[in-house]
């Protein structure tokens, strides 16, 4: 029976109610008395010298306020960035400074030259055009390889060249890759690209800076996914501003998908403008500047080769990757291509030895960042295309050759320096081919055929390390930052229950999740629970959410806070019922002394721990609120496999998604409907990547899907009904919960799977030749491929 | 967006009077117009909305058999209304768009727009029909003038667009997967007198009637008499990160024979 309440139940969210009835509050509905609005004038080529910027005129228009330029931001920090990668010489990665406002050059279209503060948008947007720019254009850098070659323009005058660095994995692994790879008895090799893609988010970014003249209190509202890393990256990097006197708000938040971890530009120049004109400064991108200036996600240019025996074992894995960096290095970016993607190259195979290598490469595009999957997507497409070629190449069946490569014996330590706690890879392959209807697929491929189309069935498993992480180790690996998670649980007098987490929704729904757990906890109702997130003031220090981490390490760290609690809470409840704590039994809400009918609720212990005229004063404090910091022993592994049946349509390349399936692990499940929810959110980004979306820039690193005209966004008649099970569960054995995180699967399993049908289909139609396409697969080029 | 002024005169007399003035702009649906100006790329001093005006709405069958539809008309009233007479029409403007572009956008506005990947475009040089405005009558052959480019002159409103109904038609679009406007869209009109095969989306021309097709089709109007012709040449079509000229040229073919399957 599925339960109503509690952990486990597929408890409504809550939050839609405000959500759908259009009373949410989202930064753009944040505004201050008196504020001023900024429009950003950004360069429109990709690669200049700023000879000149005259704003004399512009200054002068109806309701200027300031114009600022590079030249303001003298002696103010530049954008930091998070994390140091170590090359595979040891040297530190080439880290350029990334100015608020371009000083010298511009290095990408849509690099903010100026920024104009007038009284209303309109007036901005009029004196921008007001201003003369004198900037000599450079050639610029775009393709990666080239970007590295000898003599290639630099991105950046003052590093060496545009490699920001040269990654290896397990460096020490090297030569042993080399022989294995020489001796085995069949290599397969895959060229492949990772699409350059766009987040977009429903909600495009908008940051409010406000200052108090009064306490002189900064106050930055933005749409982040951490604001209490904006706190300390601005605060502490950018404009020196101490903690207690900068608070961010990220309040109801539409959409982050990654691309709203990051510290942007424009939240440091509206805190900064704010406190140089005393009066608040408001921008809203607009959905043209989005695709220009929110940090782009993938891009790796790969070749990876996969060695076997002559049984079919796994025995080797090589890959070479170029990671496009873009113009600057965005938060969290060099950390993808190596650590977020090298320790999931092992995938769901017992492959004895590995090797990647990662160049990651600066060139005069948008910076390049975590996007949902954050490299796991990377790695899982790459070694899913290879294994499945591998199949195809060797005659086998590509479930056989899986099911005999796999790990089946936990714990699991690989040769890219993870360690897998619990999985069960055949489980959830059984459970694929049982939801997708394996055994009908025969009938409907010759259904199709009969209407000419081929059908295709793909296959795939995924692996991926969520619930980032052990700090101690990320130190060790180049994070400049924890990743703990807190909470702080108040109750309150009578009984209902306020819980602070560092932990942010911006569409997980954890307003209803998280209540589930505290209530399963305590016995008591869920709508006894309420969830604060969002804002510096009122919350503990916390790391926010991406990586799937919100119920692992945020949900571990309200467990933590709640079970401090419980044992306070017993403590009153022993003196209430003049009983030995250790007697004291909390059930549905109620403290029992064991073996008795002698009770308390809930709400007598809450009040008296406010109202403690019967209290035990002098062995505990009055009041009922804990804090707990979460700092997890080891990231989880979420796994699965996944199923997509594509129609090809041979006359004209046209792909469509007929049948999709997923079988995940995720552990223990708090909520299953927002489970499915993630899953669907995640397939249908998969889907978009693979069919649909392609960031693209010309030579002149023009960039040429700027808008929906030219980027296809997945839409609803896009995506079939999805089959999703997640029934398999492996609980995770290192956190309190036993969970292992849900949000990134989606988009990190499906792409494998919808290219793989791809193939399939082609090569039921004969095209046999045909071994790979880059994604996206659109009409155009899957009839490209058809054609010899 | 820049400042302007409205006025929504409520006939053409009105209309064009008001067009008269330096850098005034008529606006139809404004389903283009409004994007453009949200952009900053045009700077009308007056907008002349022409929703005001009833005499250019609506669609009704001619005393000699043809379909007339007033330049003001929604592609959504398009879509219901042309129906029963003329189903390859109506079908087309269902698939503009969205629905609330079909309930905004109307043929006049596209027309005169002339976007190389519209719709409308197709059907009306597809059928030859003719362009009525406040100053003359343009046939569908002498209107089209490549892309964005038209026979109007300034000030020049289309009132009315008249259809010769076909015996059979039908209108193959095949979506450019983002906009989902026409990365090719083709139709096809039988008439007793022949058929007329009219392509948009594909060329760097505008809209152009693939004559090859025509003549095999008029001689035998069945989806076999183009397997035998070779693609129109894909050197002068559209190339872009959506499909190469070649790519369109072929696309050309394929959905002239699925727009000759599905006639009707």
């Amino acid at each position: 029976m599925p339960k109503d309440t509690g952990i486990g139940a597929s408890t409504k969210r809550r939050e839609d109610v405000r959500f759908l009835t259009g009373v949410g509050n989202y930064t753009d509905d944040v505004n201050i008395y008196g504020q001023a609005y900024v429009h950003f004038l950004r360069s429109d080529v990709a690669h200049g010298r700023i000879k000149n910027i005259d704003t004399s005129a512009a200054s002068g228009m109806p309701g200027v306020v300031r114009i600022f330029t590079g030249a303001d931001f003298e002696g103010v920090g530049g954008i930091p960035c998070g994390w140091q990668i170590t090359d595979r010489h040891g040297n530190p990665m080439q880290e350029p400074a990334h100015p608020v406002l371009a000083q010298g050059k511009v290095r990408h279209v849509g690099d903010p030259i100026a920024a104009i503060v007038a009284e209303t948008l309109e007036e901005a947007r009029d004196a921008a055009e007001a201003i003369e720019l004198d900037i000599e254009e450079l050639p610029a850098v775009v393709d990666m390889k080239a970007a590295v070659a000898d003599g290639a323009t630099k991105v950046h005058d003052d590093l060496e060249n545009n490699l920001c660095y040269d990654w290896g994995f397990v460096e020490e692994n090297r030569e042993a890759v080399d022989k294995a790879i020489k001796e085995a008895a069949h290599v397969t090799t895959l060229e492949l690209v990772n699409n350059r893609l766009v987040a977009n988010p429903m909600e495009p970014r908008v940051a409010v800076g406000d200052y108090n003249r009064a306490d002189d209190m900064s106050t930055l509202y933005t749409t982040s996914q951490n604001p209490h890393v904006i706190r300390l990256l601005m605060g502490a990097f950018v404009l020196g501003i101490p903690e207690h006197k900068l608070r961010v708000v990220a309040p109801d938040v539409g959409g982050g998908f990654g691309t709203k971890i990051f510290h942007y530009a424009e939240e440091a120049f509206c805190t900064f403008a704010a406190r140089q004109l005393k009066r608040a400064v408001k921008w809203t991108s607009s959905r043209s500047e989005a695709f220009m200036s929110d940090a782009h996600g993938r891009d790796h240019v790969t070749k990876i080769e996969l060695a076997l025996d002559k049984d079919n074992n796994f025995t080797a894995i090589r890959t070479e990757t170029y990671a496009n960096m873009g113009a600057y290095l965005s938060t969290f970016a060099p950390s993808v291509p190596t650590w977020l993607h090298g320790t999931l190259m092992a995938g769901n195979y017992k492959t004895p030895l590995i090797y990647v290598n990662v160049k990651a490469v600066f060139t005069n595009t948008v910076p390049v960042d975590a996007y949902r999957g954050a490299g796991r997507p990377e790695a899982t497409f790459q070694l899913e295309r290879v294994v499945d070629k591998a199949a195809r190449e060797l005659g086998v069946d590509p479930v056989a050759l899986r099911r005999q490569n796999f790990i089946t014996e936990f714990p699991y330590s690989t040769p890219v320096a993870v360690e897998y706690d619990t999985g069960d890879y055949d489980a959830t392959m059984d459970k694929l081919q049982e939801i997708a209807d394996f055994a009908g697929f025969e009938a409907r491929r010759k259904e199709s055929e009969k209407r000419g189309k081929l059908r295709g069935l793909g296959i795939n498993c995924y692996i991926e390390a969520c619930g980032i992480a052990p700090s101690n180790l990320v130190g060790q690996l180049g994070a400049r930052a924890g990743l703990y998670e807190s909470a702080t649980v108040r109750v309150n007098a009578t009984g209902g229950i306020t819980v602070m987490t560092g932990s942010h929704s911006h569409g997980q729904g954890h307003e209803t999740s998280f209540p589930q757990v505290v209530a399963e906890m305590l016995g008591i109702d869920a709508s006894m629970v309420e969830i604060v997130h969002g804002d510096t003031a009122n919350t503990p220090m916390g790391m926010g959410t991406y990586g799937s981490r919100s119920i692992a390490v945020g949900g571990s760290a309200m467990v933590r806070a709640t079970e401090k609690i419980i044992n306070k809470a017993k403590k009153i409840a022993s003196h209430l019922l003049e009983a030995s704590e250790a007697d004291i039994e909390l059930k549905d809400g109620q403290f029992t002394v064991a073996g008795t009918d002698k009770s308390v609720a809930w709400g007598d212990v809450t009040l008296a721990a406010y109202v403690p005229h019967n209290y035990p004063l002098e062995d505990i404090e009055p009041g009922l609120e804990e804090t707990a910091f979460y700092d997890p022993a080891n990231f989880t592994y979420p796994s699965g496999a996944y199923a997509c049946e594509v129609e090809v349509d041979p006359e004209t390349g046209k792909v469509t998604v007929e049948r999709f399936a997923a079988a995940d692990d995720f552990g223990n499940i708090i909520n299953p409907m927002i489970v499915s929810g993630q899953v669907h959110g995640g397939i249908a980004q998969g889907v978009g990547q693979a069919l649909l979306e392609n960031c693209a820039y010309d030579e002149n690193g023009q960039l040429l899907s700027a808008s929906y005209m030219d980027y296809a966004m997945p839409r609803a008649d896009d995506v079939p009904f999805y089959q999703v099970d997640h029934s398999c569960q492996t609980p995770c054995t290192h956190n309190p919960l036993g969970v292992k995180g849900c949000g990134e699967a989606g988009a990190i399993g499906s792409p494998p799977a919808v290219i793989n049908a791809v193939i399939d289909a082609l090569h039921s139609g004969g095209h046999t030749h045909v071994e790979h396409i880059n994604m996206p697969a659109t009409p155009a080029r899957v009839w490209a491929a058809m054609q010899k | 967006m820049y400042n302007f002024d409205l006025v929504r005169p409520t006939s053409i007399d009105e209309a064009v009077k008001a067009l008269g003035e330096e850098d005034a702009q008529p606006l139809a649906g404004g389903q283009t117009l409004i994007p453009t100006l949200k952009q900053r790329l045009a700077m009308p001093t007056k907008l002349v909305s022409l929703t005001g005006i009833a005499d250019i709405k609506g669609v009704c069958k001619t005393d000699d058999g043809q379909l007339a539809i007033g330049g003001g008309t929604t592609h959504g009233t398009v879509a219901k209304e042309a129906m029963a007479d003329f189903p390859g029409l109506a079908n087309l403007a269902a698939n503009v768009g969205d629905p609330a572009v079909r309930n905004r956008g109307t043929i006049g506005g596209s027309l005169a727009n002339n976007d190389p990947s519209a719709c409308y475009p197709a059907a009306a040089l597809g059928t030859g029909a003719t362009i009525k405005t406040n100053k003359r009558e343009i046939a569908a052959d002498d209107y089209f003038q490549g892309m964005f480019a038209t026979a109007l002159e300034e000030a020049e409103i289309i009132t009315e667009v008249r259809f010769p109904i076909p015996e059979k038609s039908n209108y193959q679009k095949f979506e450019q997967q983002a906009s989902r406007f026409a990365l090719v869209g083709v139709f096809v009109a039988k008439y007793a007198d022949g058929v007329r095969v009219a392509v948009t989306g594909a060329s760097n021309e505008g809209v152009f009637r693939w004559s090859e097709a025509e003549s095999a089709l008029s001689s035998n109007f069945s989806a076999e008499a183009i397997d035998s012709l070779s693609a129109p040449d894909g050197s002068n079509m559209i190339s872009d990160l959506h499909g190469s000229g070649d790519y369109r040229a072929h696309i050309v073919k394929v959905m002239t024979k699925r727009a000759v399957a599905a006639a009707s």
